[in-house]
């Protein structure tokens, strides 16, 4: 048990970082969210699965076929994280405007918008599987819920260290992670707009009355958010390389799960809590079987809320600042 | 195949709609089934009075499983051999014809059981060829046996189907046991595998099927090591690793294609050669597309079906194979030639002047005669007596019969 550990460290090292980043960067989403609205977006993970069939048919558009390596393959993910930050961030944006706003304006409770959230989240997920799918990808109806792949991906190893070699897949994956990471966290920290985000996640009725267009600071808020899943999308189909209507719906979860372990609310928990789920799932399989894996990170889930009961960072957005 | 127990077909993607809808709308779903409930108990209440719409100098045979459905395309081929050997014993103008009834359940339990009680009371079906899944069969099932109705499914194969102790029920298709008790003998001893790595589902179907696997492989002497993925995730790495650490000359994967497929190509990706084996879950081209055509090839499906255009392992095999063409202008495929059998047991039971279903209940018992796929005949417990599990190598899209896993090389 322990000694499969000791073998399979490095490996599972790399994996559970790789993964842990596409974690990171969805709970990004939660979080954000979380912090300005207090409120949980549960369609969060369909703006997620939008940012993979934005990219899907963006393969196809480009017409790629047979597979790409080398730098070629960072511009195809480059276009692909563009393509796909706009179709999310735009989604969330709409979502937002279409789901929420009225019952912001309105004055609803927040568990109205929680509900709100649910149905949108079925109700896209279900506009996929039986309209737009078939549609996009000429096929009948029914296929529509079965996953869409496209091959594009030449894997070759681009660090070996002794036994270890570390793919250029899951290396851009999380190069590519800490990039949009380090960006987002400079602009909430440094700029006007980041600074409304703060303002709004401390006190919303004093940031109005300061001056601080809170419609616009949602709306900010949601684009950034969900042009994060729209970057995670496209890592998401770098590594995998396919996609279904439900892609998000685990997924989902998974960074949810990160958003509150890191602490809900916080960017940089967001990260942390992205990271470590990812390390802890693949040690988790590696040491009680694969089978286990969803038990072990919900029960260190569990075991770090007991101790920590606003995860590890702790939560809100205004402490996120340096 | 076991495919489709409700829940088990939620391993495919297709089905996670229901699934996921079951997971959030639970009373809603249970509303369902009661308005469900209360339209069959309607229904049966009309037939009961309505009485005898079957021909008067024929006998209606039923046939049930999802014929529109997103899995339609293991339910259609059979359906079609079933209908060749009702056409071809009515061209015979025979005393007592055969009217083939279609039941189109969608592969699912609650769409079944109304259209079987139906069946029952309304079409006075005297047997019923299906359902053809295993979930919608532990639920028609009853249904039959309470109609004294018999049936005989050409592709439910979970093994416990066969552990009710039913007396109407019946299938002409190895169970899950069997297959994987054949898989695990040709893998070691046709592939001389030493070192055997089995990766499940974790589904009512792939889970049995992998640890009978298992068992066999580690009975013939082979080192054993099996873990299991999480069919709704996407990244099996943690598994893969396992795999890369135990170096196994082969890998048998118990689940269905469309994971079967994304988890080959990781396997490869990481730079696993091994051989690829998987079930009739996988015999599909879909583990070739999602794995990839150069990832797939070479890796071998093993049925407990037949699925022989080419007439390779009989001359009735040849002969079915191109009365089949002939009539639907296409080769047959999976599950034809039982859907075939399956209607022949009827056929002769009516042959014999049984025309009731209790007298051809009782004959079922007793039936003899070959088949295309095997030996038509069963045992008490309502088993094939004889069946073969039969392996397929994948070859880009296709997958054409290496042979009987009892006896083929590769």
């Amino acid at each position: 048990m322990f000694g499969n550990f000791i073998d399979q460290f490095w490996p599972s090292t790399i994996d559970g970082l790789s993964l842990g980043a596409i974690y990171a960067l969805v709970a990004l989403g939660y979080t954000m969210v979380y912090g300005v609205l207090r409120l949980i977006n549960f369609a969060h993970s369909e703006i997620f699965m939008i940012g993979t069939f934005a990219g899907l048919i963006t393969l196809n558009a480009i017409g790629l076929s047979g597979s790409v390596g080398g730098v070629a393959l960072i511009g195809v993910v480059l276009l692909l994280a563009v393509v796909g930050a706009l179709a999310s961030g735009a989604s969330a944006v709409a979502l937002e405007f279409v789901a929420y706003r009225p019952l912001r304006r309105r004055g609803a409770s927040r568990l109205a918008a929680l509900i709100s959230a649910i149905g949108a989240s079925l109700f896209l997920q279900q506009l996929f599987a039986r309209v737009l799918i078939p549609w996009w990808f000429d096929l009948p109806e029914e296929k529509g819920a079965l996953p869409i792949q496209h091959h594009f991906v030449e894997r070759t190893p681009v660090v070996s260290v002794g036994d270890l070699t570390i793919p250029n897949d899951k290396l851009m994956v999380f190069v590519g992670a800490i990039l949009m990471m380090i960006a987002l966290d400079q602009f909430v920290n440094r700029t006007r707009l980041g600074r409304g985000i703060r303002a709004a996640a401390q006190d919303p009725e004093t940031a109005v009355l300061m001056g601080v267009n809170i419609d616009r600071v949602v709306s900010t808020t949601f684009l950034i958010g969900g042009a994060m899943a729209g970057v995670a999308a496209a890592l998401y189909l770098l590594r995998f390389e396919d996609s279904h209507y439900f892609v998000g719906f685990l997924l989902g979860i998974k960074a949810f799960t990160a958003a509150v372990l890191g602490g809900i609310g916080n960017l940089r928990g967001a990260l942390l809590g992205g990271l470590t789920l990812g390390l802890i799932e693949m040690y988790g399989s590696v040491i009680f079987g694969t089978e286990w894996q969803h038990v072990v990170a919900f029960s260190v889930l569990v075991l770090v809320l007991m101790f920590r009961p606003t995860g590890i960072l702790g939560e809100s957005l205004q402490q996120a600042r340096a | 195949m076991e495919r489709p127990s409700g829940r088990d077909l939620t391993r495919s993607p297709g089905i996670r709609t229901e699934r996921l809808t079951t997971l959030r709308l639970n009373g809603i779903r249970v509303g369902a089934i009661a308005v469900g409930a209360a339209l069959a108990m309607t229904l049966s209440a009309c037939g009961g009075g309505g009485g005898n719409s079957g021909s008067d100098d024929g006998v209606v045979i039923g046939f049930m499983g999802d014929l529109t459905g997103e899995n339609s395309g293991i339910v259609i081929p059979p359906r079609n051999g079933a209908r060749l050997a009702i056409d071809e014993y009515n061209a015979t103008n025979p005393k007592v014809k055969i009217t083939l009834k279609e039941y189109d359940s969608q592969g699912k339990g609650e769409q079944a059981v109304p259209l079987a009680k139906n069946a029952i009371t309304k079409d006075k079906i005297v047997g019923m060829i299906g359902p053809a899944f295993s979930g919608e069969s532990q639920q028609v099932a009853p249904v039959l046996e309470e109609g004294k109705i018999p049936s005989v499914s050409p592709s439910a194969t979970n093994t416990a189907l066969g552990k009710n102790g039913w007396k109407y029920w019946h299938r002409i298709v190895g169970n899950d046991e069997v297959q994987g008790g054949g898989v695990g003998d040709f893998i070691v001893r046709a592939l001389e595998a030493k070192k055997v790595f089995v990766i499940h589902d974790n589904s009512e179907y792939g889970k049995p099927l992998g640890e009978k696997v298992e068992a066999t492989a580690k009975s013939k002497g082979a080192a054993t090591q099996i873990d299991a993925i999480d069919p709704e995730g996407s990244d099996f790495s943690s598994t893969i690793n396992k795999v890369k650490a135990f170096s196994p000359d082969a890998i048998f994967f118990g689940g269905y294609y469309a994971e079967g497929g994304k988890l080959l190509k990781q396997l490869r990706e990481a730079g696993v050669t091994a051989r690829f084996l998987s079930g009739d879950g996988s015999l599909d081209k879909g583990l070739a597309e999602g794995a990839g055509e150069k990832n797939a090839n070479g890796s071998i499906i093993a049925c407990p079906c037949l699925i022989d255009p080419e007439g390779k392992t009989s001359q009735e095999s040849k002969a079915f194979a191109d009365k089949y063409r002939a009539k639907f202008n296409a080769p047959p495929a999976i599950y034809s030639a039982e859907g075939y059998d399956a209607a022949t047991a009827f056929i002769e039971a009516i042959k014999a002047g049984n025309t009731t279903a209790e007298e051809i209940n009782e004959f079922l018992s007793k039936v003899d005669v070959p088949g295309v796929s095997k030996q038509v005949k069963f045992l008490p417990t309502g088993e094939p007596a004889a069946s073969e599990v039969y392996v397929y190598e994948v070859k880009g899209t296709t997958l054409p019969l290496i042979g009987k896993a009892s006896e083929a090389d590769v």
